[in-house]
């Protein structure tokens, strides 16, 4: 073992440490403080908490990368996942808060004062939810293998002991401050080696104003990034490709489906005060802010840096043996793979799939070419340069490697990438939590106490709720260790169904007095199954993209579901009764936030 | 509770201004900026920035949250205002 691996399992083993001890430090005695945190959470924790909960394994790993291919359109995600939380703050937060109930299908239950409003609340929660979390116990998983080298089941499961040990015993209250320091560890992983490489390429400290840098060159980075991408066949990097309606209702569907998230709604449930659910809103973006407002720079850094260590200072590629150690390290890891196609002994980068099927290596076991270098099996045939590059592409990068191997790339001490490790492990950890207590709420709470049996006493309630979360991590452990096709659908799917189920539902509920239980009902059901439809048909059934709705893509046909849920809602009602008088009170005293007390149950 | 018909009404329409003239910002800023004149504003440099790209990337996400703190404080004014805060 290497002294980088024992740096990582100090960082890790620390980190985990420190959320045990919180665990324990901050045990639930009833169901209020499991489902809510006993409604005292102040709005700056709750900030960092929804923060630390909302950013996942894929924002902190993959965003970077994803945006780093993708270049402009890549915006979509950007303004997507932080836009909707102006939404949250101003439409859904303060009043739910008012509203005073645990959960999100509490509220979609008691307002449309119907008890299959209410179920079919629970089931698209436990789906989203379900979907969501598979994707972060194989997260879980993948961090351990990649930083312990541990198989990634093992991973998964320790993973799965860990979130065990705290989301099972703390609830709500465990999973707050456990996130609190989970987001500290996260942003400080991302940051330090952000600054360090916006420093080193730019000579701007932050990676926000570093991206608008010029370089020694006098050209400046985004024109330079440009020009090295269209010389080596891909588009430029600042364009976009996707049709501007694509672009418009997939940014629409991330922004509403973020908004209808029932993980990140409940977050706002647990702070005393209405004023407290507006501020914490604003502390969360924040928070969310420091990491989202960097990610562009590191993207862009990370192809520029890319670019120049594998083509080389004359852009005609490095010569392996040259290449510097973390290019190496990664290949070993199978983030990367080469193939010498035109026997030169250099790497040459450039568009243009350097593999066959997805373009990922498959690798030949350990074997090495005489250089050192793996030996891939699933060669092309015919390797073709594409557009104006002077060479055929000839290496596999991984998207992750623009997040993982950045403390390498800016040669930054050991310590820095064993944080890294802890970053990407405290990011997939907080989320699943967070998840998790979602879905073992909505079984215990709006399952059993709520629709089954209201007679069980807090007690039993609170015990349903230990037990329900022991079998959501149960199956989450399984479907990480047996990833099933859906994983790879999770964005299109939770944030699909968020935007055209809850999202609408809820805002109708508040804003407007005369919608009823039908026009709920009706709304929810048309909505998630044309998304629903529309997303199986294009992910699993083959559809080809001459088919699609508009060119609307499958992930950003959410926004299409939820306008098709609002119409229905609003034919329907109008031609049903007006709600009760008592709902009508209801949704009159959510709009005033004097009175919203603490959390409750009753 | 301690309030009126009237002034509960009248808060209530108070709130949707509010919250209406900061969405309109909201969605200027994003889906204007950032996505359907994204062009346009190409046109225009911004600190070694193009202006739509500059929005599109990170300007909306800076003024996002610039709104929420916005509508925090105006609404703990209003809230002041109809004497309805906790």
């Amino acid at each position: 073992m290497g002294t980088q691996d024992i740096l990582n399992f100090v960082f890790i083993g620390a980190s985990f440490a420190l959320y045990i001890g919180i665990a324990i430090w901050a045990k639930a005695g009833s169901t209020k403080e499991f489902y809510v945190a006993g409604g005292g959470v102040p709005p700056i924790a709750n900030g960092m908490a929804t923060a630390a909960d909302w950013m996942s394994a894929a924002s902190f790993i993959s965003l970077a990368g994803i945006i780093s291919f993708i270049g402009r359109d890549g915006a979509a995600y950007l303004m997507g996942w932080t836009g909707g939380y102006v939404m949250l703050a101003m439409l859904l937060a303060p009043y739910l808060r008012k509203f005073g109930k645990f959960t999100v299908p509490d509220f979609v239950g008691d307002r449309y004062y119907s008890n299959f409003a209410r179920v079919i609340a629970v089931i698209c929660t436990i789906i989203i939810s379900f979907t969501y979390v598979a994707g972060q116990m194989r997260g879980v998983g993948i961090v351990f293998s990649r930083f312990l080298h541990v198989d990634i089941n093992t991973g998964v499961v320790l993973g799965m002991a860990i979130v065990f040990f705290y989301a099972v015993l703390g609830g709500m209250k465990g999973i707050t401050y456990t996130q609190v320091a989970q987001y500290c560890v996260l942003i400080l992983a991302f940051t330090i080696p952000a600054l360090f490489l916006s420093f080193q390429i730019t000579g701007h400290i932050l990676p926000q104003t570093g991206l608008g840098a010029t370089l020694d060159s006098g050209q400046s980075i985004l024109a330079t990034v440009d020009q090295l991408s269209t010389d080596l066949g891909f588009k430029e990097y600042t364009s976009g490709n996707k049709s501007t309606l694509d672009m418009f209702f997939l940014t629409a569907a991330l922004m509403c489906g973020t908004a209808g998230l029932p993980h990140v709604i409940v977050r706002f449930f647990t702070v005393p005060r209405v004023k407290d659910a507006r501020s914490s809103a604003g502390w969360a973006l924040m928070f969310i802010a420091i990491l989202y407002t960097a990610v562009p720079g590191v993207a862009a850094f990370g192809k520029y840096n890319l670019i120049k260590t594998v083509n080389g200072a004359d852009g005609n590629g490095t010569a392996y043996t040259e290449m510097p150690e973390w290019f190496k390290n990664w290949e070993t890891a199978g983030l990367i793979g080469w193939n010498d196609y035109n026997g030169d002994g250099k790497v040459q980068y450039a568009a243009g799939k350097a593999f066959t099927g997805k373009g990922k290596p498959a690798f030949d076991g350990e074997n090495r070419n005489a250089d050192g270098s793996r030996v891939v099996t699933n060669l092309v045939s015919e390797p073709k340069a594409v557009g104006d590059a002077q060479y055929a592409n000839e290496v596999y990068v991984d998207r992750d490697i623009m997040v993982l191997a950045n403390p390498e790339i800016a040669q930054l001490p050991g310590w820095v990438i064993a944080l890294v490790a802890a970053g990407a492990v405290a990011a997939a950890l907080s989320t699943a939590a967070g998840l998790l207590l979602v879905i073992s709420t909505a079984i215990s709470h709006d399952l059993m106490k709520k629709t089954i049996n209201p007679n069980i006493s807090d007690k039993q309630e609170l015990m349903y709720a230990r037990l329900a979360a022991i079998v959501a991590i149960c199956v989450a452990g399984y479907f990480g260790i047996n990833p099933p096709g859906f994983v790879a659908i999770v964005v299109a799917l939770a944030f699909g169904l968020a935007a055209s189920s809850f999202f609408p539902v809820i805002i109708m509920g508040i804003f407007s007095k005369r919608m009823n239980k039908e026009g709920a009902v009706a709304g929810m059901i048309v909505g998630i199954s044309t998304t629903m439809a529309y997303i199986i048909y294009f992910k699993f059934m083959g559809g080809t993209k001459d088919e699609l709705f508009m060119g609307i893509s499958p992930e950003g046909f959410g926004t299409v579901g939820m306008i098709l849920n609002f119409i229905t809602a609003f034919i329907v009602s109008s031609m049903t009764p007006p709600p009760p008088e008592e709902i009508q009170h209801i949704v009159e005293d959510i709009r005033i936030p004097r009175g919203a007390g603490e959390a409750h149950a009753h | 509770m301690s309030i009126s018909k009237e002034n509960a009404e009248a808060y209530w329409k108070e709130n949707l201004k509010i919250i209406f003239s900061y969405l309109a910002v909201w969605f200027v800023v994003s889906y204007g900026c950032g996505i359907l004149f994204i062009e346009q504003l190409n046109a225009i440099p911004f600190f070694g920035f193009q202006l739509g790209f500059w929005f599109a990337q990170q300007g909306s996400i800076f003024v996002f949250c610039g709104l929420i703190v916005a509508y925090a404080v105006s609404m703990n004014k209003l809230d002041e205002k109809y004497d309805v805060h906790e």
